[in-house]
């Protein structure tokens, strides 16, 4: 008996070798582990058995059905980590290829350089005020200083319009005016707003400079506002904007609605202020131009100028991306060659 | 301006390295935008940086002054000559030179007196004379036609001072230098390019400049000699003025020479003219120029016999005044010049215009090379009217500048004395006795009183009276002090210096300036925080340009010029125009023809974008957002802001297996989807859309966006007939204009959050054939009002044509989605609602239902 069914398991793991597939793996279990298989046929037998075989029996069997299966398990296991072998290996894509492009939108780089701004002045205190466009030739000019024939005003080439005194403003200082009368409440509240927006200048359009053109300005009016916050502000907003090391230089210029009134400039990021082609081998780049508030400018505010002081200023971010990317070209700004605005 | 440092050290001792000095004048308000080296070395100074300069640095050794003893000629070569030069050395140094200018001196032996030229040994490096572009030359010994040479004299070209390559440079005897002294020690200098903003009128000259240079150093200043001396008939029995307006001509001055020789100016004076940039002319010219460098004040020379031959017997008189309509006068440029009412000018005897005032003189009045009495004007002129007659006129002289800044009388009569004995000097003759001064409101000198608390209050920074008197008598300013304030009068050159609170604000200012504004502390803000303000139409618009971004669009900023041609092309021939019908923001001097006024509509720049972007990209999705400027009588435009949409090609980006499956264009539905992405980023939800007739998009495809029932603009596909009219070549373009302020108001400030489903939903999809007219809006109502509260959404997912549905019909299918909190539907309570929903269909729309 216990030679044939040693046989019979000889026979059997003999042909769950053979097996190679799923479809030959289930073959071999029907035949051996199925309903009608060889085990279940082996086990019907036990009843036409006499009494007393019929435990060894039983064992004998059931030792040969629990071999079998345990071979069945480990073949399929066998097969199954055969199969996913092949899987791992065959499945392999091309990684080189280039994968499946997402829509991808992007601010216009004026807009994130002004972003920027916004959130480093937001961060001192500095909420955003915006003006007009269009102006009177007394809130871009004469208010802020700069009667008519000043020489000042050959300093800006200004658009006119066919209605007499209404120009596209030549910077944003005359925000300045508007914020005052509008904010200060007849010169009563303090102020500390900047005031972003689009300038014109009659110039030809060249490489190095546009008939339009941002600008971001900045009014601060208090009662106890000195020349030392000024330079403490607008260092701080420099070493943001152009990392913690930048040195930051103020140098005495001119501007009619500001005294003193300064050029900011920050020691070269491209050269570390060695000297090259974007600074002109000066070591700086000019980023803003700014003063205290000129009397006459607090007076036209509503503010009486023995009582308030304050301090304004005005940067370019055109200029300042420009100088972060190393534009060649300031036309690239309005022109929105798809291939420029794809660059940021 | 230009500014010679060897005549700078004239008026104030400069004991700092030049490169120093510039940028101590640099960070004072006078920016030094250039140092231009002639044979003086470059220093490299710690921390302080110019570009490097590649100019000709003499080497102190080899490159002196020399003196030619004797000329002969070159034995072999009629052209040659050799220079027997002096140069300090055991003998004399022969020389071959070809130059033209010492020919005269060949063969007369042992000169007299030598010619001072520079002289380049052997080693020297030189520029080299006979070459087109700056080309270094090493001297070299070799034979020149037999005779051996390795030195040179020098032209102006091979040492850099200018192009001059005639002949060799002569120099004026030197009785200060002895031959063999190096040359950089007598010719060498250093230029200065200075930039003077506006409010430095009163540093418009070397002089000018020396007064800063002195406060800024704490130097002595040394002003120049304003003495005359006049002999014979007095000035004033030689002429008369009489000023019509005083407030245009404050001051008018006359000094007289009589029996000048003209002829070139001196070497020195020359040298200094070309330095500044000026040409010499003649001696008398010169000194009129000579003296507005260097101390500011313009000066203007006439031919005193050609007044005379005027005034026909009477004594010759000068009349200043406004021109009249029609006047013309002859400048000494040879033209002939309609003049303005507002130009001021000079007239003789019988009220006939000869100059014009501060800007140009006259031709028939000027000095030529046989005048011999000369009268000297200097004089003040209202500044606003020379600036209207520079621009007028076009004439932007050196004079009209200076004037144009407002410069004080008082400059009239030293500038009149200065250039008057500075005249004798250089043309000889005799000064008349006098000065003939009229000054019709001599100016009031400027006061200002200072108290020291608001230095600290503007600047930040402690002083003591004793410091900023100290300093502000630095710029000449005069000084008293009444316990802690000080008394100021400004210098009467300081026109830019104002009275009260202003001029207290220009005299902190000329402090920081003295101190240095690096000297300032910095430090942060101490004062109240202004009240905080919500700006939620800024956080909107931003808002917008997020959603817009992430939605995939780029977003364009375009010119906001444009021309009513151009946005007329966005309307189809015949049509009603559907932009703004305001009038333009129109420009007086627009820059070019494409710019003449400010846009009604975002579309025309979106669109010349897109057209110029063809070349590279067919596929588009971008934005803009920007004001539209509508005119109002002759008041403030309007500036209302708008969102500009386009879109065109490919729904998709390019990938690679789009060869199975390409995307297709975008559509009217792509930009439908686009803005009600937009929408519900905004939570709008309250919003419909109509049938559009902006004119140009196509009629049937595009629409009116509502907002709670108001038009907020228009989107669809451009009209056919523009796209023509523009000659758009790539594919259909997509195009929406949209009121940002109305859709930023119509956002809600707030939403409520809807909570979370507590049971699951009973999804469901039902397709149903309607007639090709009914619209699908129509239809998704009907099926939310027949589906009642358990029917939460209703989501269109396809749309069939075909022969099974029938000609005319088209079917639609919907996914729906039941859902209620109170408990978990079972599909009989979905069978109830769908029966009554395509109950409800068949009955209003004779819909059937597909399946
Ligand atoms: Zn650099």
């Amino acid at each position: 008996m216990s030679d044939s069914l040693q046989t019979l398991t000889d026979e059997a793991l003999h042909a769950l070798e053979q097996c190679a597939d799923d479809d030959s793996l289930q073959a071999w279990k029907v035949k051996y582990l199925g309903q009608k298989g060889v085990v279940r046929d082996l086990m019907n037998k036990i009843a036409s058995l006499p009494v007393e075989e019929r435990k060894p029996y039983g064992l004998a069997v059931n030792g040969f059905k629990e071999a079998l299966s345990h071979a069945y398990e480990a073949r399929l296991q066998a097969l199954q980590d055969a199969k996913l072998a092949r899987d791992l290996e065959e499945g392999a894509l091309d990684i080189t290829m280039p994968g499946r492009p997402r829509q991808v939108g992007g601010l216009h780089p004026s807009t994130q350089t002004l972003r920027q701004i916004y959130a480093i002045w937001a961060d001192m205190g500095f909420q955003v005020y915006k003006s007009r466009d269009v102006e009177d030739d007394d809130t871009n000019f004469t208010l802020l200083n700069i009667p008519p024939h000043h020489p000042a005003r050959d300093m800006q080439d200004t658009f006119y319009t066919t209605e007499p005194n209404i120009i596209l403003r030549t910077h944003t200082s005359p925000g300045q005016i508007r914020a005052m009368r509008d904010l200060g409440q007849g010169g009563t509240q303090p102020i500390r707003v900047i005031l972003p927006g689009m300038c014109y200048r009659y110039e030809q359009i060249t490489p190095r400079s546009e008939v339009q053109f941002h600008q971001v300005e900045g009014l601060v009016i208090g009662r106890n506002i000195r020349m030392s916050d000024l330079k403490g502000t607008i260092t701080a907003f420099a070493r943001r904007m152009f990392g913690e090391q930048a040195a930051v230089r103020f140098r005495a210029s001119y501007f009619p609605f500001t005294e003193p009134s300064m050029e900011i400039d920050v020691e070269c990021f491209l050269c570390d202020g060695q000297g090259c082609r974007i600074c002109k081998h000066s070591g700086w780049l000019e980023i803003a131009g700014s003063g205290m508030v000129h009397p006459t400018v607090l007076r036209n505010g509503g503010y009486d100028p023995t009582q308030w002081s304050g301090f304004a200023f005005g940067m370019g971010p055109e200029r300042m991306t420009i100088l972060k990317h190393g534009i060649e070209d300031i036309r690239y700004f309005w022109a929105n060659d798809i291939r420029f605005l794809e660059q940021f | 301006m230009r500014v010679p440092l060897s005549w700078l050290k004239e008026f104030v001792d400069v004991a700092l390295p030049v490169e120093v000095l510039a940028e101590r004048l640099t960070t004072a308000g006078l920016e030094v935008s250039h140092i231009e080296y002639i044979g003086l070395p470059q220093q490299t100074i710690p921390g302080v940086r110019y570009p490097k300069s590649d100019h000709l640095v003499w080497d102190r050794e080899k490159i002196l002054l020399g003196a030619i003893r004797e000329v002969k000629r070159h034995p072999e070569a009629d052209r040659l000559l050799l220079a027997m030069v002096d140069y300090g050395g055991p003998e004399l140094e022969q020389c071959v030179t070809g130059a033209p200018n010492i020919g005269q001196y060949a063969g007369l032996g042992p000169l007299e007196t030598p010619l001072w030229t520079p002289f380049a040994m052997e080693g020297a490096q030189v520029w080299d004379g006979h070459s087109e572009e700056r080309k270094l030359m090493t001297l070299k010994g070799k034979s020149l036609r037999g005779i051996y040479n390795k030195s040179m004299v020098c032209s102006e070209k091979e040492l850099g001072i200018s192009d001059e390559h005639e002949g060799i440079l002569l120099l004026d005897p030197q009785p200060n230098f002895v031959p063999g002294t190096p040359l950089a020690d007598v010719l060498g200098d250093v230029i200065l390019h200075v930039e003077l903003t506006p409010n430095f009128g009163h540093a418009l000259s070397i002089l000018g400049v020396a007064r800063e240079v002195a406060a800024l150093t704490g130097q002595e200043l040394r002003e120049p000699s304003y003495v005359l001396r006049g002999r014979g008939a007095p000035v004033a029995q030689a002429i008369e003025v009489e000023i019509r307006d005083a407030q245009r001509n404050p001051r008018f001055t006359l000094t007289l020479l009589r029996g000048a020789k003209v002829q070139p100016s001196p070497q020195w004076m020359q040298r200094r003219l070309k330095a500044v940039g000026q040409r010499p002319i003649n001696n008398i010219v010169d000194v009129t120029n000579y003296v507005m460098f260097e101390m500011g004040q313009p000066l203007h020379a006439f031919d005193y016999d050609k007044l005379l031959a005027r005034a026909k017997g009477r004594t010759p008189k000068l009349i200043t005044r406004l021109a009249r309509e029609g006047e013309t006068l002859k400048t000494l440029d040879g033209q002939e010049r309609a003049l303005s009412v507002n130009d001021i000018v000079i007239a003789d005897n019988d009220d006939v215009a000869i100059s014009l005032a501060a800007v140009m003189g006259g031709y028939d009045t000027e000095i030529d090379d046989n005048t011999t009495n000369v009268l000297l004007e200097a004089a003040t002129w209202d500044f606003i009217s020379v600036r209207r007659t520079a621009h007028s006129q076009k004439l932007f002289s050196e004079a009209s500048t200076r004037f144009s800044r407002n410069l004080h009388p008082s400059r009239a009569i030293l500038g009149n004395q200065r250039g008057m004995a500075l005249m004798q000097q250089v043309a000889g003759g005799e000064v008349a006795e006098g000065l003939l001064d009229a000054y019709p409101q001599p100016a009031e000198p400027i006061t200002i009183s200072l108290p020291l608390h608001e230095i600290k209050r503007l600047l930040g920074i402690e002083m003591s009276v004793q410091q900023a008197a100290e300093l502000l008598t630095r710029l000449q300013f005069d000084v008293t002090l009444e316990g802690e304030t000080l008394h100021v009068t400004a210098p009467t050159y300081r026109t830019d210096i104002g009275t009260g609170v202003i001029g207290q604000a220009d005299l902190i200012e000329e402090l920081a300036r003295l101190i240095g504004y690096d000297r300032i502390p910095d430090t942060i803000m101490a004062d109240e925080m202004p009240p905080q303000r919500s700006f939620r139409a800024f956080e909107m618009e931003e808002r917008v340009r997020d959603l817009l971004v992430s939605l995939g669009l780029r977003e364009n900023i375009s010119y906001r010029f444009s021309t009513p041609e151009a946005e007329a092309r966005l309307v189809p021939p015949g049509a009603v125009s559907s932009f703004p019908q305001a009038e333009y923001v129109a420009l007086q001097n627009p820059i070019s023809a494409d710019k003449t006024v400010l846009r009604h509509t975002l579309l025309a720049g979106l669109l010349e974008n897109a057209a110029r972007n063809l070349r590279y990209a067919q596929r588009q999705q971008v934005f803009e957002i920007g004001s539209v400027y509508l005119k109002q009588g002759t008041g403030l435009p309007a500036e209302p802001l708008r969102l500009g949409l386009l879109m065109t090609g490919a729904r998709r980006p390019a990938a690679w297996p789009d060869s199975a499956a390409p995307a297709g264009d975008v559509d009217f539905y792509d930009l439908k989807g686009l803005i009600e992405g937009l929408l519900e980023g905004l939570h709008i939800r309250d919003y419909v859309v109509r049938r559009s007739t902006h004119s140009s998009f196509h009629p049937g495809r595009s629409a009116d966006l509502l907002i709670a029932g108001q038009p907020v603009g228009a989107f669809g596909q451009l009209h056919p007939l523009v796209a023509q009219a523009i000659r758009w070549e790539g594919a259909p373009v997509l195009m929406a204009e949209l009121d940002l302020e109305a859709l930023i108001s119509a956002a809600p400030v707030r939403h409520t959050f809807a909570p979370l489903p507590t049971t699951p939903a009973v999804l469901e999809d039902i397709a149903i054939v309607v007639r090709e007219d009914v619209p699908h809006a129509e239809v998704e109502a009907l099926i939310r009002r027949a589906g009642g509260p358990l029917l939460k959404d209703v989501r269109l997912f396809d749309v069939y044509r075909g022969s099974q549905i029938g000609e005319g019909h088209k079917s639609l299918a919907y996914a729906l989605t039941y859902q209620t909190n109170e408990r978990t539907l079972t599909d009989k309570d979905v069978q109830k609602i769908r029966q009554k929903i395509v109950a409800t269909l068949e009955k209003q729309l004779e819909a059937r239902l597909r399946a």
